[in-house]
C-alpha cells in the first residue's frame, strides 16, 4: 500500500510544537523544532548527525573531492530515498544521458536481511568492551529503537548498494532528467527548476507533498556555462531563493577546486547545509596508526554547517568529522572518528572537539 | 518588555543608557563580518531589535537579501520584538530582495534601489523621525544580485554613506569577510571598512568548536569620546554564546 496520498495532515488550528515527530499518513516527512519539516537524506546515519535530515526549504551543498566519487555515494541515497517516498525528483549532471544513473540508484534493504549484529561483526570483540571506544555501544540502542521496522513505511530506509532499486519505483511521471553539459547558460536549467518548485508551493497549509532537486557536479569543466562564475552564483542564489518558499530540498555537488577561493566561498555561504566529502589515500600508515578501522573506510565526510530557519542558534555538533564505510560491502553508515590508543596520547578523550593533537602530515584537518 | 540591562557588546557600541540617549549611532556606519565557521547574523538581530525598540520615531529600512520575512520574524519574536506590529506601524520598511535581480551590471537598478530608500528617508526626515537605520543582509548576496559588478556595489554604498552624513542615518551592513580574504585588492570590502566606525568581526574559537561557546567577537570602535572630549578608537574582544532568547557576552576564559 503506497503511503495514501489522499489523507490530509491533521486539520488542527493549533499551532504544533512538536519535535522529529513524524506525520502519520506521510512517512516521507517528519517535523522539527521551530516549524521546519525534514525529509531524509537517505542515509540513517547522516539524519542523525543532522537532527533529523534535510529541512524542506534549504540548500545542501556538498564540496566533492577530485580524486574520490564520494558524492555519488550521498546523491544515489537522497535519490533513491525520494523516489522510494514517490517524491518527485529532478536531476541535472553533466553527463550526456542522466537518465542512465537512476540505474545506479539502491534499492532498500530487505526486511529478511538481519540488522542488529552490525557493529558485532568481529567475535572477538563481543566479550571485549574496550572502554575508550564504549560510545560506539551505546549508538547501537538508539539506533534500534528510533526506526520502526516495518517495511515501506518508514521515514529513513538503509539502503543497499549493492541492489539496484526496483523498476516500479523508477516508472512515473515524477522523475525528470536533464542534462547540464551542452548548456551554454544556465536559463534552461533556471527554468526547469522553477517550474518544478511550482508543485511544492510553501503556504501555511498542509504539505501535500515534498521534492527533491539533484544537481551533480554543478562547476564541471566540461559543461560550457562554467567558465561565467558570476552566472553560476546567480543560478545558486536564485535557485536558494526560490527553494525558499517550496517544500523541497536540493542537494548540489560541486568541486570546490575547480573554483577561485573567493568563488568557493560565496557558495559556501550560500548553502544551508555544507558538507563536504574526502578521499582517504589507501595505505596511509599515518592515518592508520592514528584512526582504528582505517582499513574499513571509504572516506571522510565533513560536516561544516547546519541549516538553522526560523532561529538564531547554530548547531553544535559533538564531531564534524565522520568516516564513511560500507557495511558488509552494501550499506552506508558514517561513525565517529575513534583515535587509537598511541603511547604518546595526551588525554584527547574521545568526543572532545579540540582537532587531533598528533601532528598529522598528512594536512588533513581531523575534528573528534 | 525592553532590556535595561547593558551588557558587555552595548558598552562596546556606546549603546548603554537608554534612557538618557537612546540612540547613539546616529550617523555612523556599522560593519559586521563573519565567516562561514561563525555566522554573525545574531549581531544583526540584536541591532535590529535595540533600533525598533528604543523611543518611537526610530525606523528601520531593511534590505533583505539573505532570508525572507518569516525568518527574521520567528527569530525576533523570541528576542521579544514583534516585527509584523512594527511592519504595520511603519517603524519597519522591509524589502524583500531574495529575488531581486539587477541585470546589465546592475547600474539601473542599484540606483533606483538607491532612489527608493533616499526617497523614504527624506520623507521621513520631514515627518521628523529623528533616527532611521539601515541594515543590509547581505553585502555579498547584493554583488552576485549585480552579477559581479562589485564597484556599483561600491558606489551604491558610498551613496548610502551620504545618508548617514546628510541625514544622520545609521548604515549596518553585513558582509562575509572570508570571501575576500583571498583576493587581492578586494575593493568593496577595503573602502567598507575604511568607512566603517564601527567594525564587528565574528571568527571561531582558535580551539575549534565548542557547545558553550560560540565564537569570539571583536569590536573596533572608531572616535569615541571619553570625558576629556578626546576620540580614541577602542578595541574589544569577548566571546559568545548564542540562544533562543538572547546572547550571552563574556571575557574571554570566564563565563561571568
Amino acid at each position: 500500500m503506497a503511503t495514501s496520498a489522499t489523507s490530509k495532515s491533521r486539520t488542527s488550528s493549533f499551532s504544533r510544537n512538536l519535535t522529529a515527530v513524524p506525520l502519520s499518513n506521510m512517512p516521507g516527512l517528519k517535523y522539527g523544532p521551530n516549524g521546519t519539516v525534514f525529509i531524509s537524506s537517505g542515509i540513517p546515519d547522516l539524519d542523525k548527525i543532522l537532527g533529523g535530515g534535510f529541512a524542506l526549504g534549504s540548500l545542501v551543498m556538498v564540496m566533492e573531492d577530485a580524486e574520490a566519487p564520494h558524492h555519488m555515494l550521498l546523491l544515489r541515497n537522497f535519490m533513491s530515498q525520494g523516489l522510494v517516498h514517490k517524491q518527485p525528483l529532478l536531476y541535472a549532471s553533466p553527463s550526456k544521458d542522466p537518465k542512465g544513473f537512476l540505474g545506479t540508484l539502491p534499492s532498500p534493504r530487505s526486511c529478511k536481511v538481519d540488522k542488529d549484529k552490525s557493529h558485532d561483526d568481529d567475535p572477538e570483540q563481543e566479550g571485549l568492551r574496550i572502554a575508550w571506544q564504549y560510545k560506539k555501544y551505546f549508538g547501537e540502542h538508539q539506533q534500534t529503537v528510533d526506526n520502526t521496522r516495518d517495511g515501506k513505511h518508514e521515514y529513513c530506509n538503509d539502503f543497499d548498494l549493492r541492489k539496484p532499486l526496483e523498476r516500479h519505483f523508477l516508472s512515473g511521471q515524477h522523475i525528470d532528467c536533464v542534462s547540464i553539459l551542452h548548456n551554454s547558460d544556465l536559463v534552461a536549467l533556471h527554468d526547469r527548476c522553477a517550474t518544478f518548485f511550482t508543485q511544492f508551493p510553501r503556504n501555511d497549509g498542509s504539505i501535500a507533498s515534498a521534492g527533491r532537486i539533484a544537481i551533480q557536479s554543478f562547476c564541471a569543466p566540461q559543461c560550457e556555462y562554467s567558465n561565467v562564475e558570476w552566472h553560476m552564483l546567480s543560478f545558486i542564489r536564485s535557485l536558494r531563493s526560490m527553494i525558499r518558499s517550496s517544500n523541497a530540498v536540493a542537494v548540489v555537488t560541486f568541486p570546490p577546486s575547480l573554483l577561485l577561493p573567493s568563488v568557493s566561498k560565496r557558495w559556501q555561504h550560500m548553502a544551508d547545509t555544507l558538507l563536504s566529502v574526502r578521499a582517504i589515500p589507501d595505505e596511509d600508515k599515518e592515518l592508520a596508526n592514528l584512526l582504528t578501522g582505517y582499513q574499513d573506510m571509504v572516506g571522510l565526510l565533513n560536516v561544516h554547517k547546519v541549516a538553522r530557519f526560523n532561529t538564531q542558534v547554530p548547531v553544535i555538533l559533538d564531531a564534524t568529522t565522520f568516516s564513511i564505510k560500507l557495511q558488509k560491502r552494501r550499506f552506508l553508515v558514517l561513525e565517529c572518528l575513534n583515535q587509537a590508543p598511541i603511547d604518546s596520547a595526551s588525554g584527547n578523550s574521545y568526543g572532545t572537539s579540540a582537532s587531533c593533537s598528533s601532528s598529522s602530515k598528512t594536512g588533513t584537518h581531523l575534528d573528534f | 518588555m525592553n532590556q535595561r540591562a547593558s551588557n558587555l557588546l552595548d558598552e562596546a557600541l556606546g549603546l548603554v543608557d537608554e534612557g538618557t540617549n537612546p540612540w547613539t549611532l546616529s550617523g555612523r556606519v556599522l560593519l559586521i563580518e563573519d565567516c562561514v565557521e561563525t555566522s554573525a547574523a545574531f549581531l544583526l538581530h540584536h541591532l535590529l531589535k535595540r533600533a525598533l525598540s528604543t523611543l518611537s520615531s526610530n525606523v528601520v529600512v531593511f534590505l533583505a537579501l539573505s532570508q525572507p520575512f518569516s525568518h527574521y520574524d520567528r527569530v525576533l519574536r523570541k528576542l521579544g520584538c514583534n516585527l509584523a506590529a512594527q511592519k504595520e506601524n511603519k517603524r519597519l520598511l522591509f524589502l524583500d530582495m531574495l529575488t531581486s535581480e539587477f541585470p546589465d551590471g546592475g547600474e539601473s537598478g542599484l540606483v533606483a534601489l538607491y532612489g527608493k530608500i533616499e526617497k523614504v528617508v527624506s520623507a521621513l526626515i520631514e515627518e521628523n523621525k529623528k533616527s532611521i537605520t539601515i541594515i543590509i543582509d547581505d553585502l555579498s548576496l547584493l554583488e552576485v544580485a549585480a552579477n559581479g559588478a562589485s564597484n556599483h556595489v561600491l558606489d551604491f554604498l558610498h551613496y548610502c554613506h551620504t545618508l548617514t552624513s546628510v541625514f544622520g542615518c545609521t548604515l549596518v551592513a553585513l558582509n562575509h569577510e572570508d570571501i575576500y580574504s583571498s583576493m587581492e585588492k578586494p575593493a568593496l570590502i577595503l573602502h567598507l571598512e575604511y568607512l566603517a566606525d564601527i567594525l564587528m568581526k565574528t571568527e571561531p574559537l582558535a580551539t575549534g568548536l565548542a557547545t558553550d561557546v560560540h565564537g569570539q567577537l571583536t569590536v573596533l570602535n572608531k572616535e569615541t569620546w571619553d570625558g576629556q572630549g578626546r576620540s580614541r578608537n577602542r578595541i574589544f574582544n569577548f566571546h559568545f554564546r548564542i540562544k533562543e532568547n538572547g546572547v550571552e557576552y563574556f571575557s574571554p576564559g570566564s563565563r561571568a
